[in-house]
């Protein structure tokens, strides 16, 4: 950065050079105006991209409500505006609906906690324990192939679990089969893809913790542990949570590793898109898509205290 | 805190670990893109550069590719600009419903992919009547790219000095002037990164763009995902993937060497906090 300043350097008001009576400067009216009208310039920052979101996204998500109480005529396949609560009554009451929600909040949980064990320890090493040198290379090492294509990733998983593939001839000297094409899969795969959303917030949330803090608290006779749980965990959780939110709707909407990977596997996910594209039927579709809303939004809602949506 | 010489080697050995499990499926399609045998396999039978002539004769894959970067340019140029005037609005400005506009410009990310599918879909086709196209794919890519140059611009504007943009009032500059000369400056790296960051993010997506497209138009992602269940096109998806593991990684890398500057701030700023013991 090229400009910096130094809070509490004053120039020195002698050596400024330049006339005793400024000339006033040539400002364009437009600027002159909105210089004196904060918020008319307030307005004009805002009109453009609070507008997007409003007319683009809450009017999509506030229609999509309305349409999950419509019906889809049976004879011409169109949807009709005709009122009822069937839909919504169909997924939440249909056993079929039930366990498939479950099955996919079972799924979402499970890529969370695994990519939270595996996150904490990786982003503190790279964080705390690496030399400076490492850092650098272990931060590109871990998160660049991670960025990559989240197809090519979810492909590459298919290649590893494939009948006679890799992990399968890895497996049969210890004794230890492949999961196939199943939900464990499902979530295996899952885990690897969305690591890098859980390990990012995680690991500039200890690159936050002070290391004066953690050497004080080393002084004052904590072990690591205790140090870690009273004085890191504290600083962390917001980051953590951060990372969970990603983790926990990334795959509570997925329906492609669930395709590329899971079989037979069923999800939240496949749903919606049967009901979009198959079957043709998006007032069911979107009733289904309340779920994974409704769900988020709880979670946000109780986690918006800890600061946690500042870390997204 | 002082960890014992095995706690480090245990660390750093689950790190390794991390890595190899990070690596092996990754170089395993890499592999797999000079497999001679069509099923994968595994240890691979032979060699073969079959899939790699056949990768770059296929027009299927150039048209997807072209269609990928159309909508990826478009909506991250689109997102740019909204998502620095929304983090200009809500870092420099303090009124009333900002924690709603905070809330609201976060729900994209926040809500699943195929939420932000099917609702933009809907809106689209029941409700507006507008048939799906290259653009309604834009719209809704360039809603969620807005998020990540929004992340990026708001965390380089926290640790900018707003004293600055007022001295180049008192200096006489105009507003345009200030931010031309002042703001935007120190924003650069910060664009570019949430720049390079929304592309990455709209070239890779597959979910809402599956909601969005028309009938007729193909991204990248879509051409794959129809072509990897076909036992002819899998080896030829191999080399795509390949092809697409190495384009992804200069963006991420640049992003990563870009945002490294803040890195520098950071020490900047533990070292002002050394100097003045208060907060």
């Amino acid at each position: 950065m090229s400009l910096q300043t130094h809070p509490g350097t004053k120039p020195d008001p002698g050596t400024l050079p330049g006339p005793a009576v400024v000339p006033r400067a040539k400002k364009n009216t437009l600027s002159a105006f909105l210089s004196r009208a904060p918020r008319i310039r307030l307005a004009g920052l805002l009109t453009a991209p609070a507008g997007w979101l409003i007319l683009v996204y809450v009017a999509a998500l506030a229609a999509l409500l309305i349409t999950a109480l419509w019906t889809v005529d049976t004879f011409t396949g169109k949807v009709s505006t005709t009122w009822t609560l069937d839909n919504i009554t169909q997924v939440l009451t249909d056993p079929v609906y039930q366990i498939i929600t479950l099955r996919t909040i079972w799924i979402a949980l499970a890529v969370t906690v695994i990519d939270m064990v595996i996150a904490i320890p990786i982003a503190f090493f790279i964080a705390k324990v690496a030399t400076a040198h490492w850092q650098k290379i272990l931060v590109i090492a871990v998160l660049m192939p991670l960025w990559a294509s989240y197809l090519v990733k979810a492909y590459a998983w298919r290649n590893v679990l494939a009948d006679g593939g890799l992990l399968e001839w890895l497996g049969a000297p210890v004794g230890v089969s492949s999961p196939g094409y199943s939900e464990t899969a499902v979530i295996l795969t899952l885990a690897y893809i969305w690591l890098p959303y859980m390990i990012l917030p995680i690991h500039a949330g200890f690159e936050k913790v002070p290391d004066s803090l953690l050497e004080a608290s080393s002084d004052l006779g904590a072990k690591p542990l205790k140090t870690m749980r009273l004085v890191m965990l504290p600083i962390l959780v917001p980051s953590i949570i951060a990372g969970t939110i990603f983790t926990f709707s990334l795959s509570l909407g997925d329906y492609i590793t669930a395709q590329i990977v899971g079989g037979k596997t069923q999800m939240l996910g496949t749903v919606v898109y049967a009901n979009v594209g198959a079957a043709n039927n998006l007032p069911f579709a979107s009733a289904v898509s309340l779920i994974p809303i409704v769900i988020i939004m709880v979670y946000l809602f109780v986690v918006r205290r800890t600061g946690a949506l500042n870390n997204l | 805190m002082r960890l014992s010489k095995s706690a480090k080697s245990i660390l750093g050995t689950i790190t390794g670990l991390v890595l190899l499990f990070i690596y092996a499926p990754l170089l395993l399609v890499v592999v797999n893109s000079f497999n001679a045998d069509r099923t994968f396999g595994w240890p691979p039978k032979g060699f073969t550069l079959e899939w790699w002539g056949r990768a770059f004769e296929s027009t299927g894959v150039r048209e997807a590719i072209v269609t990928s970067l159309w909508v990826a340019v478009v909506s991250t140029v689109i997102s740019l600009v909204l998502g620095t005037l929304l983090s200009l609005a809500l870092q420099r400005y303090k009124f009333f419903g900002r924690e709603v506009v905070n809330l609201l410009v976060i729900l994209p990310i926040a809500l699943p992919g195929i939420v932000t599918g099917i609702a933009l879909n809907n809106m689209f086709t029941t409700i507006l009547g507008v048939p799906l196209s290259m653009w309604t794919v834009i719209i809704a890519h360039a809603t969620f790219c807005m998020v990540t140059v929004f992340n990026n611009v708001i965390a380089r504007l926290r640790r900018t000095n707003a004293r600055l943009e007022e001295a180049s009032a008192d200096l006489g500059a105009g507003l345009f002037t200030t931010f031309w000369l002042v703001t935007f400056p120190q924003l650069r790296s910060a664009l570019l990164a949430g720049g390079l960051l929304a592309f990455a993010l709209s070239f890779d997506e597959i979910i809402v763009t599956t909601f969005t497209i028309g009938a007729g138009d193909t991204t990248l992602p879509i051409w794959i995902l129809q072509n990897l269940f076909r036992p002819n096109q899998a080896p030829v998806v191999n080399v795509v993937a390949v092809v697409l593991i190495v384009i992804s990684i200069v963006p991420i890398w640049l992003a990563q060497r870009l945002s490294a500057d803040s890195v520098g701030a950071t020490t900047g700023r533990k070292a002002a906090k050394a100097v003045v013991p208060a907060a």
